[in-house]
């Protein structure tokens, strides 16, 4: 490639990343948040049920992806990707701030909870529209023979988007304390999305259009009606079922489930200190990013198929082992308990009393245990919660274990937008993409940590020893069906554009 | 290959029949019963989201691929 065709790729590398990242960034810092806003937008007798409910709306922001996906790719297919993936990051940023500026349950009743859900909607048809036009652009710019190697490029944004939140939450919570990033400080990750957003406009504003559909369009080649020529003609909607069942539902479920099952997992289920998690994730997905890239250059050289489904194939036999040893590791019936004391505080403004128990272990474990009640010495418990705060010897495997996970996700996620694009002509490309991209990932992954913590919750109040392995039952059977369609049907060697 | 590719086109038709049994009477209804929340919500990820998306698609899918549309020749 020449010097000026690769400075001209760089540009729509980085004008189409960048913003693509700060859609992840907006739509996931929710996800990084869920066990803050479950506090401040639901109602708190029950703690579980609202950290569902959170769950719930977050995944309600991937249900509607595959909508955004058919309106916006439509759009993108009609009008051109630059003007469409431009109103879905002003879009994003809107909704994100607004969510930002959302009153408390406390303060505006169950119109809380019903503005949260609606702005988490609009949140999920701007990423359905954003990530098919993206992965488009750059796939119509890249040279023959280099699709997989560029297009990766927009595959570490999702992952990028997520640590980036991660760090303006670490951030945010060193900068205040405890009691002012619970009141308000949880809001500022989602009020500075306005600038990101504002920046990333106005470099994709001075854009040219894709090569490929500016072609297509003088020559009068465009797509009258792209949702009926993608659905509506059964040579494309096979294809459309085959990227759907042979590609993206494995895909996704590997993605939710080394990347946020695996956070969620950490504080929900092993009880550790949040900021703990954050960390230790943000090791894991900053050592894991890099491999995008690789697997997608590899991808040019040796095939799409066959990296994708070795990725599967590792996720499908090692996670059990790899989710057994994250619990095992921080287990404190494993360890030596050697200090313990309580004490009692009583707020007497909320009428609640705390009974504190601090337990320190032979490996330098801390294990925090809070018993809520009622200011009564009768009165019932109202919740107890456990705070773990790890040693950096376990903290230091479970980022490995994390690492591992995020590396079958840079497998099966690094090479598929090149896939996705070579499977459709110009005309319809936008739309048809979008659509199994999403349906896969926002429905089948995007699920996940509510299914899967749902699995999880239910086989613990059922006395099921195993308990903590019981979510990993969703993503394993999903990624198995999707690793026998996609060996059978899928072909091994990459194809061309096909228009 | 093309005569494997078609007969489980009748395994995915199948197991889209049998996932539409255990959505909607295990995994679906029973859920709403309960009066738990998180049974409710769970129940109607289950029951409105993923059960007309594995039943559909998959159903389809399975047609498709028993009918030979994904055969070396046609692919």
């Amino acid at each position: 490639m020449s010097e000026k065709a690769s400075k001209g790729i760089w540009k729509v590398i980085s004008a189409s990343s960048m913003g693509t990242m700060i859609e992840w960034y907006d739509f996931y810092i929710f996800g990084s948040l869920a066990v803050v806003i479950s506090t401040k937008f639901f109602p708190s007798d029950n703690p579980t049920a609202a950290f569902l409910s959170t769950l719930a709306t977050f995944a309600a922001g991937f249900v509607v992806r595959p909508f955004g996906a058919l309106f916006f790719g439509r759009l993108g297919d009609l009008i051109g990707r630059k003007y469409t993936f431009m109103s879905t990051l002003l879009l994003m940023g809107g909704a994100t701030f607004a969510i930002g500026c959302v009153p408390s349950y406390e303060t505006i009743g169950y119109l809380a909870p019903i503005l949260v859900l609606i702005l988490r909607l609009l949140q999920g048809l701007a990423l359905g529209g954003e990530y098919g036009g993206a992965a488009t652009y750059v796939a119509e710019h890249a040279p023959k023979g280099q699709r997989g190697y560029w297009t990766s490029w927009i595959q570490t944004t999702a992952t990028v988007g997520l640590l980036i939140s991660l760090l303006v939450i670490l951030t945010t919570r060193n900068l205040l304390s405890p009691q002012q990033f619970d009141d308000w400080g949880w809001r500022i990750p989602f009020l500075i999305s306005v600038l990101m957003v504002l920046v990333s406009y106005l470099i994709r504003k001075k854009m040219d259009e894709s090569p490929e559909f500016a072609k297509a369009k003088a020559e009068g080649k465009t797509s009258k009606n792209p949702l009926k020529e993608s659905f509506g003609n059964s040579y494309n909607l096979k294809f459309v079922l085959l990227a759907l069942f042979g590609a993206t539902m494995g895909q996704g479920v590997v993605w939710y489930t080394g990347q946020f099952y695996a956070m969620n997992f950490m504080k929900t289920v092993l009880n550790i200190d949040s900021s703990q998690v954050d960390t230790l994730l943000g090791i894991a997905l900053l050592l894991g990013t890099p491999f995008f890239v690789l697997f997608g250059w590899l991808s040019d050289k040796i095939g799409r198929k066959s990296i994708m489904m070795t990725g599967l194939l590792l996720a499908i036999f090692l996670y059990r082992p790899i989710y057994k040893s994250m619990y095992e590791s921080v287990d404190v019936n494993n360890k030596q308990l050697v200090k313990t004391f309580s004490e009692n505080e009583l707020d007497s403004t909320k009428n609640l009393s705390y009974q504190i128990t601090t337990n320190e272990y032979s490996d330098k474990t801390i294990s925090k245990i809070v018993i809520t009640s009622n200011h009564s010495k009768l009165g019932p418990k109202l919740e107890t919660k456990t705070t773990l705060n790890i040693n950096n010897h376990d903290k230091w495997w479970l980022v490995f274990l994390v690492f591992i996970q995020v590396l079958f996700v840079t497998m099966v996620y690094g090479p598929i937008a090149a896939f996705l694009v070579e499977m459709f002509p110009t005309k319809i490309r936008y739309t048809s993409m979008s659509l199994p991209y999403h349906v896969g990932n926002g429905i089948f992954g995007g699920l996940l940590p509510a299914i899967s913590t749902y699995f999880v919750s239910t086989a613990k109040e059922n006395g099921n020893p195993t308990f903590y392995l019981e979510g990993l039952w969703y993503p394993i059977i999903i990624a198995s069906v999707c690793f026998v369609i996609g060996m059978v049907y899928l072909k091994w060697e990459n194809e061309t554009l096909n228009d | 290959m093309n005569l494997i590719k078609k007969i489980l086109g009748i395994v995915w038709i199948i197991l889209a029949l049998l996932s539409a049994y255990f959505c909607i009477f295990m995994f679906g209804l029973p859920k709403f019963e309960t009066g738990k929340q998180e049974d409710f919500v769970f129940g109607i990820i289950v029951l409105f989201v993923l059960t007309p998306l594995i039943v559909i698609g998959l159903g389809i899918f399975g047609f498709y691929a028993l009918k030979g549309e994904y055969s070396e020749a046609k692919l």
